[in-house]
This record gives structure tokens, sequence and C-alpha cells, in this order.
């Protein structure tokens, strides 16, 4: 037993740069990680190198894989034949005002069900909780007729109106605050600040990573946000982006327009990439939230 | 879900509300930080608390108590207005809406019960939309699940650049889906696209992909597992690596070998989480609108419930009750998925 034991940890300890070392690291732990991020990374590759080639480099069959004579041309083409700049502006206007209104209303929805007595706030927690298993798109046939009835039709609130209850960053925010220390809030009251006081300067400030959490999946659910903008919008004067590229998508005669379909991929697509590159962490830790500590 | 499972927290809300109200069971009252350790203990270990809190009772709406309400309405009520009129009601209206023969956009409404439901299930419709629901969601949860598995799997080496990929294979799921359709759609073409040029490289043709109705649902597929495969990947990864090494290191030293110790400790370790991803990936599936809607524009193959009900209301028909009857039975469906999580999330799945 004892000579099989010995026997045994010496095969198992190799020198660090051992060639058997080596190919098992490149084997079991790049290969699989190239291959990974490979497949995320080329299509949305394809999609920029498309989007820089003229057509007769798109409709062909006898594909090269970099464009020649890299060229512009596509994302003029789409400025001309859809006002795309109109789109790209009011998705940052829609996005921007929603966003804000909606991290407002977490923030100050959270801090009262926290830090506000009331008698029935378990059960106003309670209904917050299961409005976030109501998916969106079951309410929107209901929340059309009442929109539309009420002249929202191709406007920038009638966008914007129906998604601005929030509970998803209420339900973050809530569960931040409680573990907060009650102490600091008590000192700050015995020294008279009040409720609107203690939130901005003491609650708002230690807080501010769960905020920009909140701030961040808000911001790229309401950029991305498609099936509401798509059925009260039918002005293109007032297409977000998603709601836009369907235009254009359905517009162009099909295959002859690849390129300008791509530029416009890459307008609404690459923003979002550029802001989750530089702050995923935050990102990430929104949108998985609820599974670490299972 | 560890938010579901609120004893904790309502512990912690307990304990401030006994911190907030001073007045007479000033004795009772936790100094400061009681708060703090009392989330930590189970609810019932506050016996105390409860005596005190019952002497406080006849006496709640004291100025200062009425003062706070005041408050907590005017934080909270805005937002909990637009939440009860802009996704509860929109439950109840369904309901009404899906006993109306109603076209939208008309002022005339006829009821007619059960109709609506009655020509769904009875007709080929109920068929045909279950199933390609069915196989949609079966399909993309299975494949997110067992290649987000794989993926996180590699990702828990121990090599350099490693959060670089777990962040590389995370962005598609954050990314617009309408763009990523568009892409794919590209990549599908049959005659332009690149994977066609590919297999044309192996002299193979490219098969219908857009006017096949059984390959435009395979496509579809693809690039939603595509989106949503590094979702389930980063929460499988927090998963492994909170499993505890000495049974690891346990059993290794007992001689099971890496698949064995995989299968007999990590799965089963895993399957809170794996229940998670289950739960989350079937609630979103069931949902999965924008790549479809723009990769087969009026469904082909394609019509899932959420998309069928979208057409019969905003496509070509306007039939507004028929689409609500649609939504309703989705909503039933979620709501059944929901209930079954809360019912074994405790029971099944935890091992500690």
């Amino acid at each position: 037993m004892s000579t099989s034991t010995a026997a045994m940890i010496p095969a198992q300890r190799q020198r660090p740069l051992s060639w058997k070392n080596i190919t098992q690291t490149i084997l079991g732990g790049y290969v699989p990680l190239v291959a990974a991020t490979l497949v995320v990374f080329l299509p949305l590759a394809w999609m920029i190198i498309s989007s820089l080639k003229s057509p007769g480099e798109i409709v062909t069959t006898q594909l090269t894989i970099l464009p020649q004579h890299p060229t512009m041309q596509n994302y003029v083409d789409a400025a001309t034949s859809v006002p795309f700049a109109r789109f790209f502006l009011n998705s940052v206007i829609v996005t921007t005002i929603a966003s804000i209104i909606k991290c407002f209303l977490a923030i100050v929805t959270a801090y009262a069900l926290v830090f506000v007595r009331f008698p029935f706030r378990r059960a106003i927690f309670l209904l917050i909780l299961v409005a976030l298993m109501v998916p969106p798109q079951v309410s929107v046939l209901p929340n059309y007729v009442l929109i539309a009835g009420m002249g929202g039709l191709n406007t920038y609130w009638g966008i914007i109106l129906p998604g601005l209850g929030t509970a998803f960053g209420t339900f973050l925010l809530r569960q931040h605050f409680m573990t907060l220390p009650v102490s600091i809030l008590e000192s700050a009251e015995i020294d008279g600040a009040n409720h609107w006081r203690r939130l901005w300067r003491i609650v708002f400030p230690i807080s501010v990573p769960t905020i920009a959490t909140v701030a961040l999946v808000t911001i790229v659910t309401e950029w991305n946000d498609y099936i509401w903008p798509l059925i009260i919008v039918d002005n293109p004067n007032m297409m977000t982006l998603p709601v836009g590229l369907t235009l254009l998508s359905n517009s162009d005669s099909g295959s002859q327009a690849w390129g300008i379909l791509m530029a416009g991929a890459v307008i609404v697509i690459v923003p979002i990439l550029i802001i989750f590159a530089a702050l995923q962490r935050y990102i990430v830790a929104g949108l998985t939230q609820g599974s670490v500590t299972g | 879900m560890s938010w579901l499972d609120a004893s904790s927290a309502h512990a912690a809300t307990e304990a401030m509300d006994e911190g907030d109200d001073g007045g007479p069971d000033q004795g009772a009252r936790p100094g400061p930080g009681a708060g703090r350790r009392g989330r930590m203990k189970p609810p019932k270990s506050g016996a105390a608390r409860n005596g005190s809190r019952r002497r406080t009772a006849g006496k709640y709406w004291t100025p200062r108590a009425k003062r706070e309400a005041w408050v907590f309405l005017a934080l909270a009520l805005p937002n909990i207005v637009l939440i009860a009129f802009f996704t509860y009601r929109p439950l109840f209206a369904n309901m009404y809406y899906s006993t109306l023969d109603w076209t939208l956009g008309s002022s005339v409404a006829t009821a007619v019960g059960w109709g609506n439901y009655v020509e769904f299930f009875t007709s080929s419709d109920a068929s045909t939309v279950l199933g390609i629901t069915a196989i949609f969601t079966i399909a993309t949860v299975g494949g997110a699940m067992f290649l987000g598995l794989l993926v996180a799997i590699a990702l828990n080496a121990k090599v350099k650049g490693q959060g670089f990929a777990r962040s590389a294979v995370f962005a598609p799921y954050v990314l617009s889906g309408v763009g990523v359709g568009l892409v794919w759609l590209f990549i599908f073409d049959p005659v332009y696209g690149v994977l066609s040029w590919i297999l044309r490289g192996f002299g193979a043709s490219s098969p219908q992909w857009i006017n096949d109705p059984k390959l435009a649902l395979v496509m579809v597929i693809i690039v939603y597992v595509w989106k949503n495969l590094g979702y389930c990947a980063v929460i499988y990864l927090a998963g492994l690596q909170s499993m505890p090494k000495d049974l690891m290191e346990a059993a290794s030293l007992d001689g099971a070998g890496s698949f064995r110790r995989f299968m007999s400790i990590t799965l089963p370790l895993l399957s809170p989480t794996t229940f998670f991803i289950l739960i989350t990936s079937l609630l979103s599936s069931l949902q999965a609108f924008d790549i479809i809607r723009i990769m087969t524009r009026t469904g082909n193959g394609t019509n899932t419930l959420i998309f069928e009900s979208y057409l019969q209301a905003f496509s070509t028909y306007n039939r507004a009750g028929y689409s609500a009857a649609i939504s309703v039975v989705l909503f039933v469906l979620l709501l059944l998925l929901t209930g079954a999580q809360l019912r074994f999330v405790e029971r099944k799945v935890h091992y500690s």
C-alpha cells in the first residue's frame, strides 16, 4: 500500500515546464478558451468586415475575407434610404430618459421599502417580486390598446411610459440596502437628518456600485428593447434603432442590401459592446443576480 | 434562487422596524448593530421581540408613524402605481380580451366566452404552435445549458486570459437581438452567406435555411443558443468556483479519476445552480421574440406562442381577442413554471 502511494506521488508531480505539462495546459486550458472566444467574435468580426465592403464584394459567390477597398459607403447608403441618424437619436433619447427615471424610481422605492416604516411594506415588496416574473410580452396588447387610446402612438412618452415601473432595479437595490449597517442611519437620524437627506447623503454614496449595476442593466435593456417600440411606432421618424433596422430589412430587396444591413447592425451592437467592454463587471453581476450563494 | 428565500431578509426588516419606532419599547430596543446581528439568526429566535411588538401594536398610528407612512407613499407610490397599471392590469385585461371576438382598432367586439380558446385548442394551430414552442424551448434551454457547462469547465482552467474569455463569452447575451439576428441571417444566406461559401468549399450546397420551415426553426435555435450560452456559462462558472476543495482532494486521494469526480461530486453539487439556470432559461426562452421576429418576419415554422400572439394581433389579421387568448395560455404556462420553481427550489436541490 505504502509503496504504491509512494510510486504515485512522483508520477503526479512534474516539473512546471515539462513537455507533458505544457501540452496539457495548452490542450486542456487554451484550446477550449480560444475556441469559445472565437465562436463569439467571428460572427461579430464578420459583421464589421462586411459593413466595410462594397456591394460587389458582398453580392458574389467568390468570397474574399477582407474588403479590398474598405469603404463607408454602406453607412452612407443606410442613412439615405432610411432616417438612420434619426433612429440613433431616438434610441439615445428614449434610453437616456427611461434609464434616468427608472433608476430614480428604483432608488426611492427601495429606500422606502427598507428604511421607512409602513404597515404593508412586506406585501408591497411581494407584489413587486411577482411583477418581476410577469413577462412584458404578455402585457403588450392591453398596453397598446391603452396607450394608443391616449394618443401615444408615435410619441416618445408612448414608447417610454409603460416600461417605467421597475421591479428589477427596486428588487436589486432593496436587497443591497438590507445589508447596510443601520447604525450609520440611526446616528444621522439623531443628528436631525430627514429621510430625503439620509437617502441622498448617506445611502446613495455608499451604494454607488450597486446603483451602477442597476443603471447599466437598465441602459442595455432599454437600448435593445424591441417588441414594445415595434408596435407603438410606425412613423420612421420616431423609430428606435432596432425598429428602424426592421424597417430597413423589410424595405430593401434582400440580398442586395446585406452591406447596408450590416452597417445598421454595427450601429446598434457596437455602442453596447463598448459599454460592456468597459464596465462588464457590473453588467455581469446584475444580469446573473440571484444565482450566487445558492 | 437565493432571493426567494426571504426568511433572512424578513428577520432584518423586523429588526429595523424595532429600531425605528423608539417610544414605549425603549427597553427592548436593540442597541446599534443589533439589526445586523439579527439578520444572521433565523426568524423565530426573536421571541422577546414579538412580545414588544404586541405591546406597541395598539399605538400603531402615532403622529410619527403617520408621517413615516406619508414619506413611504411619496417615495414608493409612483413606482407601485406604474407597476400596477402596466404590469398587473394587462394580465386581467388580457383575460377579458380573450373572451371577445374583436378586431384590433374596431369599436365593436362580440363576447364569445371560451370561443377563442376552443378555436385555438381544436384547430391545428394548437398542436403546431405548442409543438414549435416545445421544440424551440427544449432545444434552446438544453443546448445553452449543455454548451454553457462545457464552456464553464473550460473557463475554470487556471490559465491566463480566463477573465477575458469569460467576458467575451458573456457579451452576446447583452447585445440587441435584432442586430444579432441580422448578422446571422447574413451568415446563413444560402447564396451570399459565409456558411454557404464554406459548404461549397467542401463541395456541398447550402440548405435553404430561410425558406424551409424545419431549417428556419433550427437556424433560430442555433442563434438563440449562441446568444444565451454565455449566461449559462458564467453562472455555471460561479458554481464551479464555489466547489469545496477538500471534497475533491479527498476523492482524488481515494483514487477517483477526473471524470468520476465530475460525475459523482461536481454535477450533484451543481444541481442548485442547474435548477436555477433551468428555470430562468425556460422563462426567457418562452419569451424569446426579437431574434425570431427579425429572422423569420411572418413566421415560417417558427411560430412560438409569443410570436403567434404577436402575429395574430399586429401582423395581418388584427385578431385581438384570439391573440389575447394565446397570451393567456403563455402566461399560465409561465405561472406553472414559476410555481414549480417555488415548490421545488427548497426541497429538491439543497445539499448543505
